[in-house]
């Protein structure tokens, strides 16, 4: 049984934060870095592509997809399995790749890095292999509202199957996380706290050491949802403390097929294997068999390889960049859509956390979030329209669909002003309903 | 402006979005479905009074969704009203193609005006569903929705 939300539509804060002043200057060359993406040069519909979709997934440097390229074309062949040059030559990148990874994260060993298809596969493999196996009927997991779906229907599956209990964690009106009703959904049966780093929605920053501390208090470890937290924030999983924290690819500017599940040692030690394949064993026989110590113990099969080594270029990428300059940026973007959206009193934004990421959610009076993106999508403006995967966050604030910009570090204010010269359009075409 | 957004959005569409005919609950409906797009979270009721013969005798929906599938849902309430099973049928059909830019000719020549409007939508294949969701709940009621 879940605990009740609350369903009132909520009133939306209406004091837009002040933009920076539009001169900044900072270490990042936002314009020099767009020249990196191939795609960010073409048009749709004779128009300039606007791509403000990153949040859903993001565009990937040309030295991504040129390094996938190469090493495919030189270097590729199955990893861990085979004697000869070739197989030597991509495990060694395989394995690199989860020492990048180990440096992104600043994990404390590579060896707490499991590759896995995505955010999602590293979610599932949390519920699957470290709660399932000891869970009880009343156990509970604390999550929030607006956590996606791929931090929700895990649960659910040990709700069902399990008889876990759910217990929910409300944002406030403005979307930023209540921690004191989180610290105080934490009780002695909570079993895991499942929260995002960052909501694809509301845009709002968890403040997860907070969380980390106030869950260990009592004994409880925290999974992090790092899908959109990990782009746009600096994590460093140990100064967090955190238990687990699950990354993808594609939204970091990698490749799709591969994400990460970081997690501690010691519950890497404990947690039963996942999928059971080729990799994951040490011996197999007839009436017995024993397992490969994680991470491999974790990655049965043959692993995203190709993959692997793009998702450490992209990795290499971002970190070559000075990533402070670069969340300034994408803040500086956020805070000009913010301000140029207030001037509509037919669009309420959802989400105004302080300190929120790059992410603006909003719904338009008599236009339906579908119909806003078409005509956007005509103007070249590519955002997302629709629940996110998110709908008991939609079920929070009263919507059924909301229109997302989200901004990444190739996007520009010209980005932003083509979005308000479409959304002018579309009140043009749908308004006065 | 964009010549297709304009065909999209042509007056008839916006007014039927928002002023849809026969828009409501249907107490003691002899037929009903839901209908659900998934990757909008649009929803839509269909509410159906058949005749002892099939005939639709009475026809309502209701449902929050964008202006494609609340018009398409209004002038599906407006055409089918009165309508046999089989003339129902091919008038489905007939809008199924329309919407998917294929061949149309067999729907009779008043119901293709009219639903002409609707024609603009297959240069937008990602909003084909929108147009479709009302036809299929329809459908959806009168084969398995007897209440």
């Amino acid at each position: 049984m879940t605990a009740p939300l609350l369903h009132n539509k909520s009133k939306i804060a209406a004091s837009p934060p002040a933009p920076p002043s539009a001169d900044r200057r900072t270490s990042f060359d936002a314009e020099k870095a767009r020249a990196d993406f191939a795609i960010l040069s073409r048009q749709v519909y004779g128009k300039p592509l606007v791509y403000l979709d990153s949040g859903a997934s993001a565009q990937k440097p040309d030295v991504v997809l040129d390094t996938m390229r190469n090493f495919a074309r030189q270097e590729y062949a199955n990893v861990h399995r085979g004697v000869h040059f070739l197989s030597a030559a991509a495990t060694d990148r395989y394995e690199a790749a989860r020492r990048t990874v180990q440096k992104f994260l600043n994990a404390a060993s590579e060896d707490e890095i499991v590759f896995t298809k995505g955010g999602t596969e590293a979610i599932n493999l949390v519920a699957y292999s470290h709660l399932m196996p000891t869970m009880q009927p009343g156990d509970e997991i604390v999550l929030s509202v607006m956590e996606h779906h791929s931090n929700i229907v895990p649960w659910h599956f040990l709700r069902e199957r399990q008889g876990a209990v759910l217990r929910w964690v409300d944002v406030r009106d403005d979307g930023s996380l209540d921690i004191a009703a989180l610290d105080a959904a934490i009780g002695p049966k909570t079993r895991l706290v499942a929260i995002t780093h960052m909501s694809n929605v509301l845009g709002t920053i968890t403040p997860l050491k907070d969380i980390v501390a106030r869950a260990h208090a009592k004994g409880v470890p925290v999974l992090a949802d790092g899908c959109q937290g990990a782009v746009h924030e600096t994590v460093d999983v140990q100064a967090l403390d955190i238990d687990f924290y699950a990354i993808t690819g594609h939204k970091l500017y990698g490749p799709t097929g591969i994400g990460a599940l970081y997690a501690k040692t010691a519950h890497l030690k404990k947690m039963r294997p996942f999928n059971g394949g080729g990799e994951m064993i040490r011996e197999v026989m007839k009436d017995r068999i024993t397992y490969a110590d994680p991470p491999a113990r974790f990655e049965a099969g043959t692993p995203p390889i190709i993959e692997s080594v793009g998702l450490a270029t992209a990795l290499d990428y971002l970190m070559s960049l000075d990533r402070a300059a670069v969340a300034a940026h994408e803040h500086d973007l956020l805070a000009y859509a913010r301000q140029q959206v207030g001037q509509f009193n037919w669009l309420r934004v959802i989400g105004d956390a302080p300190g929120k990421g790059a992410i603006l959610s909003f719904e338009a009076d008599g236009m339906h979030a579908h119909d806003l993106a078409t005509i956007l999508d005509r103007e070249g403006v590519a955002v997302r329209a629709g629940h996110h995967c998110a709908q008991v966050l939609m079920e929070r604030f009263g919507v059924a669909s909301t229109s997302r910009a989200s901004f990444a570090l190739y996007n520009s204010r010209t980005d932003v002003d083509a979005l308000i010269a479409g959304l002018h359009k579309a009140r043009g075409i749908l308004g006065h309903g | 402006m964009d010549s297709a957004l304009r065909e999209l959005y042509q007056e008839v569409i916006l007014d039927h979005s928002r002023h849809p005919r026969h828009y409501g609950v249907m107490e003691g409906a002899s037929h009903k479905a839901e209908g659900y797009n998934p990757l909008c979270g649009d929803k839509v009721t269909v509410y159906l009074q058949l005749d002892a013969d099939g005939r639709v005798g009475d026809i309502k929906f209701e449902g929050k969704g964008c202006a494609i599938s609340q018009a398409s849902a209004s002038m599906m309430t407006d055409m089918l009203k009165g309508r046999s099973q089989a003339e129902a049928e091919k008038l489905m059909q007939g809008f199924l193609h329309l919407v998917k830019g294929e061949d149309a000719s067999d729907l009779a020549e008043d119901d293709r005006e009219r639903l002409e409007v609707m024609g603009g939508i297959s240069e937008f294949p990602m909003r084909v569903k929108c147009a479709t969701l009302a036809w299929h709940t329809y459908k959806n009621a009168v084969e398995e929705g007897a209440t």
